[in-house]
């Protein structure tokens, strides 16, 4: 047993591939055959990542026992940040240009709004410091731009795990709410979808929500929100967090 | 070769990383200003120029397609390792501020995309 440790504590990348492999496996799983498709994958994986924080003693959540320490280097700064950036071949100008003008101003307003709804409301709930409330606010516009923004204005751990929680409670919300709402937001064009995808940024929630309403628009949402991901990962930490300063 | 796409992906990364903290000492702030938009920004610029150059190889793509099929598995790890423990107590600030938020967002909707039809 000891003998199996040493080499987990030795390989510890290696085993968080092992380990995050799995997680992603049963997620799908559970995904496909618990909630019929309904709850993207990712949002359970990230959801079950949180759930296994708890077990950790403190600051590092799992990674606070050596076996696991590889988790702390492959979902570290460096990693994410270089994954986030590849994401953007999702996205092109020139594509863009065909969501017009209603697009690129749904790609910012979608995080402003969403930035300044939760820091106001971070703010009421007994969050003071303009660091935390940045990472809120980020949070809220979805689960990449939170922890990105947490790390670079160096909010703590804590504050960060909530701004991921907001992430992955937006991607389900938008991904449950979208079929039952399409109708009424006129959500059944590609120039409505376009809009859609970027006042609500979390690309993972809106290509399950519009796959569930109409598999035809997915694309069109999931360029804006790629977008807005991006646009939150620039503005949050830079133009966004000096306003909060500004105010606290 | 795939690890042209990886240096491609590489060289976005640290320009952008080193225009975040840039701004950071020129505004006199703590940490990197959107040094990841800034890289995401670049990519896209210079994924929209090797295809008109038809530059861009679908071997090399794959080096960054790789790395971006493997952001969820990343965000996955880093959440494992956050203090959850002592982010519990926040657990109501985190639903109430995602569940209003973007209510908020979905209420917009039809009004920004009646902007193009005026127009029109």
């Amino acid at each position: 047993m000891q003998n199996i440790i040493n080499i987990l504590d030795k390989n510890g990348l290696i085993f968080a591939f092992l380990v995050v492999g799995v997680i992603m496996y049963l997620s799908f799983l559970i995904g496909k055959k618990v909630t019929n498709n309904k709850i993207p994958a990712a949002a359970i994986a990230i959801s079950f990542g949180l759930f296994i924080a708890y077990f950790g003693k403190g600051e590092k959540g799992i990674a606070s026992i050596p076996a696991f320490s590889g988790m702390a280097l492959l979902g570290g700064s460096m990693l994410r940040d270089f994954s986030i950036v590849s994401t953007a071949m999702g996205a092109s100008f020139s594509e863009i240009k065909k969501a017009g003008l209603a697009g690129v101003i749904s790609i910012v307003l979608g995080i402003v709004i969403a930035f300044f709804v939760g820091g106001v409301i971070a703010y009421f709930m007994g969050f003071t410091d303009a660091k935390s409330l940045t990472t809120i606010g980020a949070g809220a516009c979805t689960f990449i731009v939170g922890p990105v923004t947490g790390a670079a204005v160096g909010a703590s751990s804590e504050v960060i795990a909530i701004s991921i929680a907001i992430g992955v409670i937006k991607s389900v919300f938008v991904t449950i709410a979208t079929p039952i709402i399409a109708s009424k937001i006129q959500l059944n064009n590609p120039h409505t979808a376009m809009v859609y995808g970027g006042m609500l940024s979390t690309t993972s929630g809106v290509s399950a929500g519009l796959a569930a309403t109409d598999m035809k628009l997915v694309p069109y949402g999931a360029l804006t929100a790629t977008f807005s991901t991006g646009m939150g990962c620039l503005l949050c930490p830079s133009i966004l967090y000096y306003i909060v300063q500004q105010f606290i | 070769m795939k690890i042209y796409g990886v240096a491609i992906l590489a060289a976005c990364y640290l320009v952008g990383q080193f225009i975040g903290d840039w701004f950071g000492r020129v505004f006199e702030m703590s940490g990197n200003l959107g040094g990841v938009g800034f890289a995401m920004i670049l990519l896209i610029l210079l994924n929209d120029y090797l295809n008109k150059k038809k530059l861009l190889v679908p071997e090399t793509e794959q080096g960054i397609l790789f790395w971006s099929s493997m952001y969820i598995p990343v965000i996955v790890a880093m959440s494992a390792t956050q203090n959850v423990k002592a982010a519990l107590t926040g657990g109501w600030v985190a639903l109430i501020v995602a569940i209003t938020a973007t209510s908020v967002c979905f209420l917009l909707i039809p009004l920004i995309a009646k902007i193009n039809r005026i127009k029109n």
